[in-house]
């Protein structure tokens, strides 16, 4: 399949081994991306809370650049992460809603030649996974099973609240599918208190003790639950557990060591991709739990 | 009649035991409520159940409680629903609410957490000076405004499950700060400035939601306590540039301001930017705290120093051309779906409102005018 591809800007900078391993499993999963390039930041909720309008506007620009990739044959867009899925689907749910809110914002495109359309189809990696491509599709390109991995799903607040604009439900239960894909690649999921709660990135720069607080707790209850690593689909989420990691341990006053994987590199290993061209030497916690699982891949990793 | 199994959790503080899990059958039809399913456990097996309830009918808001590990109401919550969100076993757990100490069972300590922050933010109009002789005279559409918070039964459900109270029990929480915005969006009221400069000077106020959106799934009357929690900031920040002392204000201005300047996020300038600025004295000891984070991901190739310091990236001509014309407007733009629907919810309504006019008497018009219908 086809789709048009928001990177987002995190992934393109702090956590540029997010992208990196994005555009490794693609090919595999027989994805082809289209980056949306001249595309712009979803806002992160933070705009929105500056102005509606603005992020709206913002948003139905890049709405407005996907749609073009798609009349050219993409199946729809898609984003490597939680937020820009959760601030882009509320933006999304106020444009669609009102044909008059849309023509305004559309007048404000209309410079640039673009237009946003309602309706587009916006799915992170993780709903394209297990919608689109699907789990028995998955299943048969596992080369590297990871068995007896014990892995911990950690979502991020926005891909699984509120569940009506995200349509999650009981026949769409999109807030299990990182459990579902974790089974899939032949790993054990971990239940543990924090899966489904915030990681406390947004108040880090307001409130620290708190934002590191949630942090810790969460990598601490997986730690209790005796999980390998975690993985994530948000590359904010990843920030706060594992680059501020060493300081969410000490807030905590308690060792975390938890490695956490994002989604990609979690699916690029069991596809047998090599844990260097996932980009795991750039994560802060060593994921040495993860690779020493396998002793085949060992060697790839080296040069901490 | 159909059989449901209730697990309800148990605690007496007064008995020194721990927590415990109770199990009953009720027999009931599947649409009554997961409440009724307790009082007839109650009733009928154990009396000893604590429970608290009044109105059944979900208005009075006080038997809010877990099903299934979800906040909200057990009179409102239908035994057949709770059936099919339960675990495999079948079996619908109730639990008291969070955030909140148990006095027995399912009651838990409203007072102590919920009414006192409802408390801590002047739950009451300060009206406008001088004090008209009859009533204030706001237009409709203000009122309208503050509907959305003012549907509020005081129920604590997303305070219950608010994640920032989880890690600072002082943040003054979702139920309260909805109240706040029901008074700041309020024409007739006076004090929508010291409102927020008191709730932006204290450390666990506006500023101190991580955005999780645990209230807004919480909540059975649709009040998004969010979402009022965004309109207040926006009020401070746009309306009253009130400094908080989070430093809330500033990191959404850097953000705002990042943005125009490089259409994508970028990180290395976010940082010191929200602290005001790389040579503001309150970022310099906050980078100093951040340097070893940084110094590992700089070892560890996260960041190359030419990309910390460079900008590789320009706003496309388009973006800059939304912060024109949205930031120029006079007026902000809030679209808000609570009070205006969608068009497919609205179909038809305009001839409705019409037919309605048309009908009504000519008389006196919304704003207190002398006005004549058509
Ligand atoms: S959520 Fe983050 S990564 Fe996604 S577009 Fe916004 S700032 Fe960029
Ligand atoms: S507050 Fe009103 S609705 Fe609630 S129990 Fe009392 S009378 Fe009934
Ligand atoms: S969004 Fe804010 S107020 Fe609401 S539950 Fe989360 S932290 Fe609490
Ligand atoms: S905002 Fe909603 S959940 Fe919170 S107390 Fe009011 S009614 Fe209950
Ligand atoms: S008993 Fe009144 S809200 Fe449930």
């Amino acid at each position: 399949m086809k789709v048009a591809y928001w990177p987002g800007c995190v992934s393109r900078g702090f956590t540029s081994e997010l992208h990196g391993s994005m555009a490794a499993v693609a090919p595999m999963l027989d994805i082809e991306l289209v980056e949306l390039d001249r595309a712009n930041c979803c806002g992160a909720g933070v705009i929105a809370e500056h102005s509606q309008e603005l992020a709206d506007t913002l948003n139905a620009r890049t709405f407005a650049l996907a749609q073009q990739e798609i009349t050219q044959g993409a199946d729809l867009m898609m984003n490597i992460c939680s937020t820009c899925q959760g601030a882009q689907s509320e933006c999304q749910q106020r444009l669609d809603a009102s044909a008059d809110y849309r023509a305004q914002v559309n007048e404000t495109l209309a410079d640039e030649g673009l237009e946003y359309q309602d309706g587009i189809i916006n799915k992170n990696f993780l709903w394209v996974l297990v919608e689109d491509i699907g789990l028995d599709k998955l299943k048969t390109l596992v080369r590297q099973p990871l068995t007896d991995l014990r892995v911990g799903p950690f979502y991020g607040c926005y891909i699984v609240r509120p569940t009506d604009r995200l349509d999650i439900n009981r026949a769409q239960p999109r807030d299990e599918y990182l459990g579902q894909v974790i089974e899939t690649l032949g790993g054990t999921v971990i239940d543990y208190a924090g899966s489904h709660k915030c990681c406390g990135f947004p108040i880090i720069t307001m409130n620290k003790a708190a934002s590191l607080e949630q942090a810790g707790r969460h990598l601490g209850d997986a730690v209790d639950a005796e999980a390998d690593c975690l993985v994530t689909p948000c590359p904010l989420c990843h920030l706060n557990l594992d680059l501020q990691q060493p300081m969410a341990a000490k807030q905590v006053g308690r060792e975390l060591n938890m490695p956490v994987l994002h989604l990609p590199q979690l699916v690029g290993l069991a596809l047998g991709i090599s844990p260097e061209d996932l980009g795991l030497q750039h994560h802060i916690v060593k994921p040495t739990s993860v690779i020493d699982w396998s002793q085949a891949v060992v060697g790839g990793v080296g040069g901490w | 009649m159909a059989e449901f199994k209730l697990k309800i959790r148990r605690f007496d503080p007064e008995s020194g035991t721990a927590p415990y899990w109770d199990e009953h059958t009720v027999d009931l039809e599947p649409h009554r409520s997961v409440l009724e399913g307790i009082l007839q456990a109650r009733n009928e097996k154990d009396g000893s159940i604590g429970v608290r309830c009044s109105c059944r009918s979900a208005i009075c808001g006080s038997c809010g409680v877990r099903v299934n590990g979800k906040p909200g109401l057990a009179c409102h919550t239908h035994l057949d629903d709770a059936l099919a969100s339960a675990g495999e076993d079948g079996v619908i757990e109730v639990e008291p609410m969070g955030n909140m100490p148990i006095i027995k069972d399912l009651i838990v300590d409203m007072d102590a957490v919920h009414w006192k922050k409802i408390q801590r933010v002047t739950p009451w109009l300060i009206g406008k000076e001088p004090v008209p002789e009859r009533e204030y005279i706001v237009s409709r559409e203000s009122m309208i405004d503050v509907t959305q918070s003012m549907a509020c039964i005081q129920c604590g459900a997303c305070v219950s499950d608010c994640l920032s109270m989880e890690v600072d029990p002082l943040f003054v929480g979702p139920a309260a700060l909805a109240k706040t915005y029901r008074f700041v969006g309020d024409p007739r009221d006076a004090a929508h400035e010291q409102r927020l400069k008191d709730l932006g000077d204290d450390k666990h106020g506006i500023y101190d939601c991580t955005h999780c959106f645990k209230c807004i799934e919480a909540c059975p009357k649709g009040v998004a306590p969010m979402n009022q929690i965004m309109r207040l900031r926006r009020i401070a920040g746009n309306d009253f540039h009130i400094k908080d002392r989070n430093n809330g204000e500033r990191h959404e201005a850097a953000f705002v301001k990042n943005i125009e300047k490089n259409g994508i996020l970028h990180e290395a300038d976010l940082l010191p930017d929200s602290y005001g600025g790389k040579f503001h004295p309150r970022a310099v000891p906050e980078l100093i705290s951040s340097l070893p984070i940084v110094m590992t991901a700089l070892l560890r190739r996260k960041m190359t120093p030419a990309k910390a310091l460079l900008h590789p990236h320009r706003a496309p001509d388009g973006v800059k051309k939304i912060y024109e014309v949205v930031e120029g407007r006079d007026q902000r733009n809030e679209f808000n779906l609570y009070i205006s629907g969608t068009d497919a919810d609205n179909e038809g309504t305009a001839e409705v409102a019409e037919a309605i006019e048309a009908a009504e008497p000519a008389g006196v018009a919304p704003d207190g005018s002398a006005g004549s219908s058509a």
